[in-house]
């Protein structure tokens, strides 16, 4: 059985396919250039020299959110015309397990953080426990000094991961118990997203089609929020 | 000749829409889906909103297409999907969605300019209608006065220097608190009104190709705060049409002056302002006093679909222009560019 996996939650872009437990290919392009741009020609190259056939591919994963809006939409209208095509079977796995699968069987908790614009991140706790991923804390959007200050406060050893990290290298780094990995672990693998789909197929979690999948944004958009504040002012009287 | 069946993909703005044609001119589906009144309380169309809805939406919207038009996927000859101008997010969503279909069905891709579009959806109501010919595009982002030359052949000989003709009407109608979107409203207001009751300003720009819809909308706005200062009545019908009335008369005299200088005899308007019933009445009206015969679209092909932008992509394939799966979004894309 083979699974292609599409993320393009954060700047990188990885495309990978997945056969069985054996990983038969994957790519990674980590430049400001769009994901509009790069995905569909890594996908297509990527298959080409795998000597792979899109139409042998029989679940797609993709990184449902959070993340960049418009990076989100373009993987995940990627993956449901795909699927649409062939009738095939979605799998959403979130962003930050994703990053989280990055570190596969580490024995300290782990924290996957993305962007969120301005000095928020999203962020999800993990930890693993019997070679299955666990999450402790559920997806959400904090402000990083609030995260530092409860990482900081707990007793327990945190490794930090995602291309955030970077972002707030110089705050992270005066902790004593967060840990940042190597560059090859900060960035969303597309090799992470096959092996935790493959594991939800199989339990039939999270498993959809081309039809009721969409992204998971965690932040309404500005438009809305502006729109229920100015709406409860009124409803206030003010 | 074997009949060649074109898949199209439209979302550059507020509706998601596919439309399956035959042989570039034959509408065999042309299913939209509008956002319009999830965009009433935010007074416009909110980008982010609109791009939410489209993934929402696509693959149900793609499948009604393919089911009216009674054909499968495999029946695609190639795929036509909007590029630019419009929201870069909303075109996101169906130029990613329109690339993977393509490359998974692996038939060619075409990329098209919404605009061209437009024009292009005279070709499907006047089945005898071919290039040269003079059009005149008028929308809530756009007006434009080009010399179609040829198919996908453009020359841009006017547009406006400011505010949209559409814009300009869906600020007015927001002034007067008329509701979104503007167009139809003030259209459908300005038939009880009197067209000569406010003398507005038409801009004519010393003759040129050249349009500007800001003084005429300035004035309107100028008017509307006059009569509130002095708390005077204001016959909403009377403004509507004479606002009205002053937009409509420079749009057709110029297209006619275009069309007497460069030497053409049809005039083909085209989007989302070309449904309005006065622009209509006005250069017909102009046109048979110049010998002149003006087209347009029907109401269902002036607002965005995809059926125009299939018949523009069908051009653009037939003589060869496809496009391989970089093609981005170009939010600003020109009308002629490739
Ligand atoms: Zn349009």
């Amino acid at each position: 059985m083979k699974i292609l996996a599409i993320d393009t939650s954060s700047m990188a872009t990885s495309v990978a396919v997945l056969e069985d437990n054996k990983l038969i290919c994957e790519y990674i392009i980590n430049t400001k250039k769009t994901h509009s741009q790069k995905l569909m020609p890594m996908i297509e190259n990527m298959l080409n020299i795998s000597d792979i056939n899109i139409n042998e591919v029989d679940v797609v994963a993709v990184c449902e959110g959070p993340g960049s809006f418009t990076g989100l939409r373009i993987g995940m209208a990627t993956a449901k015309a795909i699927a649409h095509v062939n009738k095939l079977p979605i799998v959403g796995i979130n962003s930050v397990e994703i990053l989280a699968g990055n570190m596969n069987l580490c024995d300290k908790n782990i924290c996957s953080i993305l962007d969120a614009q301005r000095t928020k991140v999203y962020m999800g706790q993990y930890k693993f426990e019997n070679n299955e991923l666990i999450e402790i804390k559920n997806v959400d959007v904090v402000e990083i000094d609030e995260l530092i200050e409860e990482l900081s406060n707990s007793n327990e050893e945190w490794i930090l991961v995602g291309e955030a990290v970077y972002k707030y290298e110089d705050k992270l780094r005066l902790v004593d118990n967060i840990h940042i990995p190597a560059a090859s672990h900060n960035v969303s693998k597309a090799s992470s997203l096959c092996s935790l789909a493959m594991n939800k197929y199989n339990k039939n979690i999270g498993v959809y089609d081309c039809y009721n999948i969409n992204p998971i944004y965690i932040r309404k958009s500005q438009a809305e929020v502006e729109y229920e504040e100015k709406m409860k002012r009124l409803n206030d009287g003010k | 000749m074997k009949d060649i069946i074109t898949l199209a993909v439209e979302s550059s703005c507020d509706e998601t829409a596919v439309a399956v044609l035959k042989n570039g001119r034959e509408i065999l589906s042309n299913i939209i889906n509008t956002q319009i009144e999830l965009h009433k309380k935010f007074g416009g169309v909110v980008p982010e909103v609109a791009s939410r809805k489209h993934i929402e939406n696509i693959d149900a919207v793609l499948e009604e297409a393919l089911t009216e038009a009674n054909i499968t996927l495999n029946d695609i000859d190639h795929i036509a999907v909007t590029y630019g101008p419009g929201l870069a997010g909303a075109l996101l969503v169906g130029l990613s969605h329109a690339k993977a279909l393509a490359f998974t069905l692996n038939k060619p891709l075409v990329g098209v300019n919404h605009i061209e579009g437009h024009v292009s959806a005279n070709y499907i109501e006047h089945k005898d209608l071919k290039p040269p010919f003079i059009t005149l595009i008028v929308s809530g982002g756009h007006t434009h006065l080009v010399e179609v030359k040829d198919y996908g052949e453009y020359e841009i000989l006017g547009r406006t220097r400011d505010d949209a003709s559409g814009e300009a009407f869906d600020k007015i109608a927001r002034a007067m608190g008329l509701g979104y979107p503007g167009g139809p409203i003030i259209d459908r207001l300005a038939k009880q009104g009197n067209k000569n009751a406010i003398d507005f300003p038409r801009a004519f720009l010393d003759d040129g190709y050249d349009f500007s819809f800001s003084g005429l909308k300035s004035s309107a706005l100028n008017y509307l705060n006059a009569k509130k200062m002095k708390n005077e009545e204001i016959v909403v019908e009377d403004v509507c049409a004479s606002f009205q009335e002053a937009a409509v008369e420079v749009l057709s005299k110029k297209a006619i002056k275009a069309a007497k200088e460069k030497g053409y005899d049809i005039i083909a308007l085209a989007g989302g302002v070309a449904s309005n019933s006065a622009l209509r009445e006005k250069i017909t009206e102009l046109g048979k006093e110049n010998n002149i015969d003006i087209k347009y679209p029907p109401l269902i092909l002036c607002t965005d679909n995809a059926a125009m932008i299939g018949c523009a992509g069908y051009y653009n394939f037939i003589n060869g222009r496809i496009h391989d799966m970089s093609l981005n979004a170009v939010p600003n894309l020109k009308i002629g560019d490739r």
